[in-house]
């Protein structure tokens, strides 16, 4: 390993512009004569649009043009696509209600885009989107979904019955009503998942411009995947044809997967920027972002699981109803059911699983992947079910656990998955070890004389990332590939360039792929440039969500590698005269082994441009790209570990201790790894103590701001002890599982055992409030 | 934000002046940290803002003839800092180094606070409990009488809180339970052993009328300053503020437990 090749502790390389200030993001661009754009949006949850009267709107200053729905429709700007197609039980396909970019006639949830004000300022672009007056006759509301199903609840769209968009199932029913025949114990509990905002810190924003002398569209967009844009923008919403379309995902501050998706707002100030033949720009306040980002969770599921007299496993059932949200976001189907459902047999041996998933409509935001993405909704399934199965059999947890643990591998679970590899054993051991749990009854008697409940939760967490093959995932109902590419780019003097399909948005990339480059050529990462998000500069790629970047990403990369070496090699072996077998190319030279006989890296790369010696018949030049289909998904596992203190008096919790042991295969960067862990930590955290995504009754959004949506701060948090352990992927070059979820998958189940645990009521949702937390107490005593 | 204008007046006449101008549409401003974000929310829409900044006579920190009187245009972190703070009221100055964040308490000031009376504010609880004086431009009125309602009080059209004043208690103890979301208090409680030995006890962000003073617990304190003085009492449900962090019950809770603290924390 060179100094800053894979596994070195390289700091980042975009880290000055972001920390200084020069990051350029979307709302930083400006193109001539752009003008601004505000949305009208509705203020109810459900509503028949009556009329719409912009007349004093456009005698407000600086107004330049008022459009709806029915242009677009006129002009025919295609429905929001859901990019993957779930079939029901009954072998129906899922029942989508048509989603316009701009409402036409009814509106579904507060948020919910009517029209789009184009002015000279931002400022007056709001001022005149308030003087659109539109009239509705508001109808009846529902926001749950369970309550969505019930006979008489308000239907939202006339395609699916009872608001049920899909009906679908995984697993095998017989088997695992088997399983319940005559088990020695069943364990039954019922679980919510909390919806949450994903609260990027750079809120969306789109900036159209159709250039009229070349009938061509530029889009800068707030997107984690700008040629997955490109492509729906135009096959699908048909506003500008691909090879006409250039998208530009400039720098992005954070996604969380609430990027992935192609929103209303970009489609519409593209086809606003063709009607008005100005460049239009939007840029979400953080109200906006609120309402109209997708959400993330809100599943509500019952979870029975059978035991032998052994206290093995023998059956899991699931029931889940996951609330859609108004609309079918582009991954929502997938969610909650491949994303979810497949992970339902975590990290054990279970015989036979059963899940069954009711996806529903409600008058509420769109709901879609949130980091994790239908895992961490599956790993508080099967955790707090492990954690309590444990209590009620009078067991240690971690012995309940390990008498489960799958042990060999690969392992061909029920629900589709089969895992390469893994050891869970280990990463219980060694976060048992840190959590010094052999000491924490001692630990419980000090703080009950302090008068603080204090309690530990475990979560052995395993999820899927690197999605995913293509051919496994379009015979799923997935709509596209999920390969990657990449191109490298050798220049004359030697330093290279990565084109790459994926895209970073606060994950490093920049530097952790040049360290892959590094460790090939043993060139410093300072000569290695990233190049992404832009699709004028880079070839079709798909983008960063589900942990791909580094398994689907960097193996893209290394087979790209792997052919500009082979070359380089080729040269290297006719200019130094030797056998091609016998050269190495390492710490930025090409050499024969064995011998002194040698070339700088940089001499091989402008033999390849001069042309003046190369072998006969090869091409000039030193550039290959390179496309990369995964064989399988990765599966990061580990255990973490949380120790709570609960203050009786006010049900106030707080984490004394966290310590988290993963195992992500293969580390290119060790820091950059243990500060995405942090991350997904805190966020995992926020949604066990704090966030809450809440619509009241009629459909309102009561948490529109931080003063009301309760985001994890550094004084909720504890220092994390956080440590890694090693079994590489057997199915990448690299040997890289995934690292950018964990955090957040494996942590909600951790804290909610400890609290439990602490005040020994097991009857308690996320978030865990201080008032919630104070009513358990009460409640058992 | 709608279209507004600024101005920057250096006295209290000017101030006075320019807001008698507006006709009513006119809102005085002096950290801004409550007003500017009304407004970038649209939520409020003044056709001019009266920047109160600049003008010399609210600044200032003086203690005369027994009593501690701080300006109404000084921030919370010059009452967090100040020397004469720190030693005849240290309470309210670790009061002030709580509110809000760093930049919060730069530019925030103890006059905006107590002009706006937000029913979770800091300093209406404190000067409740000590007995303080608001000082106007006009005339002088007692924290009782000052704080009416939520977001109400005894100021009239044109009347500028200048400074507030007290008598320094013997000791003072001050407890902030915090809104998780928003890190205002959802219970704070400031209590003071006033210098005439009575017990003042100021409540914020919990009850359903503002600010309020609980009596009973200041009358079991000034027999007894101990929290197990407060064992046998409770507040009623019916007088708190619910919401989605917390009911009104949850609130009556907190009171009474962050008073006992209040107390347990209370010091010179």
């Amino acid at each position: 390993m060179g100094v800053e090749g894979i596994g070195a502790k390289v700091l980042r390389k975009e880290d000055r512009r972001f920390i200084t200030g020069q990051g350029r993001y979307t709302d930083d661009m400006s193109v001539p004569g752009m003008k601004y754009a505000a949305f009208v949006r509705s203020p109810h949850a459900h509503a028949k649009i009556t009329s719409i009267d912009a007349s004093a709107a456009r005698e407000m200053p600086g107004f330049i043009e008022f459009l709806d729905g029915q242009q677009l429709k006129a002009d025919g700007i295609g429905n929001i696509i859901c990019g993957w197609a779930v079939t029901s039980k009954d072998g129906s396909p899922m029942k989508m209600g048509a989603y316009p970019a701009l409402a036409d006639g009814i509106v579904r949830y507060v948020g919910q885009p009517i029209g789009i004000v184009i002015a000279e300022t931002q400022a007056q672009a709001r001022d005149a989107a308030e003087g659109v007056m539109i009239e509705y006759e508001e109808l009846p509301v529902v926001v749950n979904g369970p309550d969505a199903m019930k006979a008489g609840a308000p239907q939202l769209h006339p395609e699916a019955e009872n608001n049920i968009c899909f009906d679908w199932e995984l697993g095998d029913a017989d088997a695992t009503a088997k399983a319940f025949e005559n088990p020695a114990k069943v364990i039954k509990l019922d679980i919510v998942n909390n919806r949450l905002s994903p609260n990027p810190i750079e809120p969306r924003a789109a900036l159209g411009h159709y250039n009229s002398a070349e009938d061509h569209y530029t889009c800068y967009t707030t997107s984690q995947n700008p040629h997955v844009a490109r492509l729906v923008m135009s096959a699908f919403y048909n506003v500008a044809p691909e090879h006409k379309l250039r998208v530009i995902a400039p720098d992005v501050g954070g996604g969380f997967g609430a990027k992935i998706y192609i929103y209303p707002e970009e489609i519409v100030c593209l086809w606003a920027s063709k009607r008005t033949h100005v460049p239009v720009k939007w840029t979400s306040d953080r109200t906006e972002a609120f309402l109209t980002d997708a959400h993330g969770r809100d599943h509500v599921s019952d979870v029975e699981m059978a035991l032998d007299a052994n206290n093995k496993i023998l059956g899991l059932r699931v029931n889940t109803v996951a609330n859609l949200g108004a609309y079918m976001s582009l991954f929502s189907s997938a969610t909650p059911t491949y994303l979810y459902a497949t992970l339902l047999s975590g990290q054990y041996n279970i015989p036979a699983i059963y899940a069954n998933v009711k996806g529903v409509y409600t008058n509420t935001a769109p709901v879609d992947a949130y980091r994790g993405a239908g895992r961490p909704e599956a790993t508080y399934v099967i955790e707090r079910t492990m954690e309590t199965a444990a209590r009620e059999l009078g067991m240690s947890p971690a012995e309940f656990r390990r008498i489960n643990f799958i042990r060999e591998f690969p392992h061909q679970t029920p629900v589709i998955m089969n895992y390469d590899t893994g050891d869970f054993e280990a990463t219980m051991e060694a976060a048992m070890k840190t959590a010094d749990v052999a000491g924490f009854e001692g630990r419980r008697q000090e703080a009950k004389s302090r008068g603080k409940l204090r309690g530990l939760g475990m979560s052995c967490y395993i999820e899927a990332c690197g999605i995913a093959p293509s051919k496994a995932v379009g015979s799923l109902g997935a709509g596209v590939g999920l390969w990657e590419s990449a191109e490298v780019r050798v220049n004359p003097v030697g330093t290279i360039e990565i084109l790459t399909g994926s895209h970073s948005h606060g994950q490093g990339h920049e530097t952790t792929f040049a360290q892959v480059v590094s460790q090939r050529f043993g060139v410093p990462v300072d000569n290695v440039q990233i190049v992404h998000g832009d699709t004028d500069k880079v070839q079709f790629g798909m983008g960063t969500y589900g942990s791909r970047s580094g398994a689907v990403g960097c193996s893209a990369i290394s087979k790209a590698l792997d052919k500009v070496e082979a070359k380089a090699k080729k040269i290297g072996a006719h200019l130094l005269e030797a056998d091609e077998g016998d050269i190495v190319i390492e710490n930025g030279e090409v050499k024969v082994a064995g011998t002194d006989k040698k070339l700088a890296w940089h001499e091989v790369c402008l033999g390849a441009y001069t042309g003046h010696n190369l072998p006969d018949g090869m091409e000039p030049g030193l550039k290959e790209g390179a496309f990369y289909d995964p064989q399988n998904f990765t599966f990061p596992a580990g255990c973490y570990i949380c120790e709570v203190e609960v203050d009786p008096d006010t049900g106030v919790t707080e984490i004394v201790q966290f310590v988290a042991a993963d195992d992500f295969g293969n580390i290119i960067n060790p820091m950059i790894v243990e500060g995405q862990v942090h991350g997904g930590l805190a966020q995992g955290i926020g949604q066990a103590l704090l966030e809450g995504v809440n619509y009241d009754e009629t459909g309102q959004l009561v948490t529109a701001s931080y003063m009301d949506y309760a985001m994890p701060r550094a004084w909720d948090l504890p220092m994390f002890k956080v440590e890694t352990l090693v079994t590489p992927c057997t199915t990448n070059p690299l040997g890289l599982k995934g690292c950018g979820e964990a955090g957040a998958i494996g942590s909600p189940p951790a804290v909610m055992n400890a609290i439990t645990d602490a005040i020994g009521n097991n009857d308690l949702t996320m978030p865990a409030t201080p008032e919630k937390v104070w009513n358990a107490i009460n409640a058992v005593n | 934000m709608y279209e507004t204008s600024y101005q920057r007046p250096t006295s209290i006449d000017e101030a006075v002046k320019l807001l008698g101008d507006s006709d009513g549409e006119g809102k005085l401003m002096s950290g801004g940290m409550t007003l500017i974000p009304t407004m970038k929310a649209r939520l409020a829409m003044p056709t001019s803002l009266i920047d109160l900044r600049h003008v010399a006579e609210l600044k200032g920190i003086s203690f005369e003839n027994g009593r501690l009187k701080i300006g109404g245009g000084t921030t919370h972190a010059e009452i967090k800092a100040d020397a004469t703070v720190k030693q005849h009221a240290p309470t309210l100055s670790y009061l002030a180094g709580l509110i809000g964040d760093p930049a919060v308490r730069h530019m925030g000031t103890i006059g905006g606070s107590v002009a706006n009376h937000d029913p979770a504010a800091d300093y209406p609880a404190a000067l409740l409990a000590m007995g303080a004086t608001i000082h106007t431009n006009t005339r002088e009125v007692v924290a009782d009488d000052f704080f009416t309602g939520m977001f109400e009080t005894a100021l009239e059209e044109n009347e500028i809180v200048t400074a507030v004043s007290f008598e320094p208690p013997q000791a003072a103890g001050w407890e902030k339970f915090r809104n998780p979301a928003s890190r205002y208090a959802m219970a704070g409680v400031f209590v003071a052993k006033r210098a005439d030995g009575s017990v003042g006890v100021g409540v914020t962000g919990a009850g359903n009328a503002g600010v309020f003073r609980w009596k009973e617990a200041e009358s079991a304190l000034g027999s007894n300053f101990d929290g197990s003085a407060l064992d046998g009492l409770s507040l009623s449900a019916n007088d708190m503020m619910g919401d989605m962090h917390g009911s009104a019950g949850y609130r009556a809770n907190l009171v009474k437990v962050v008073t006992k603290r209040a107390v347990a924390s209370a010091k010179r």
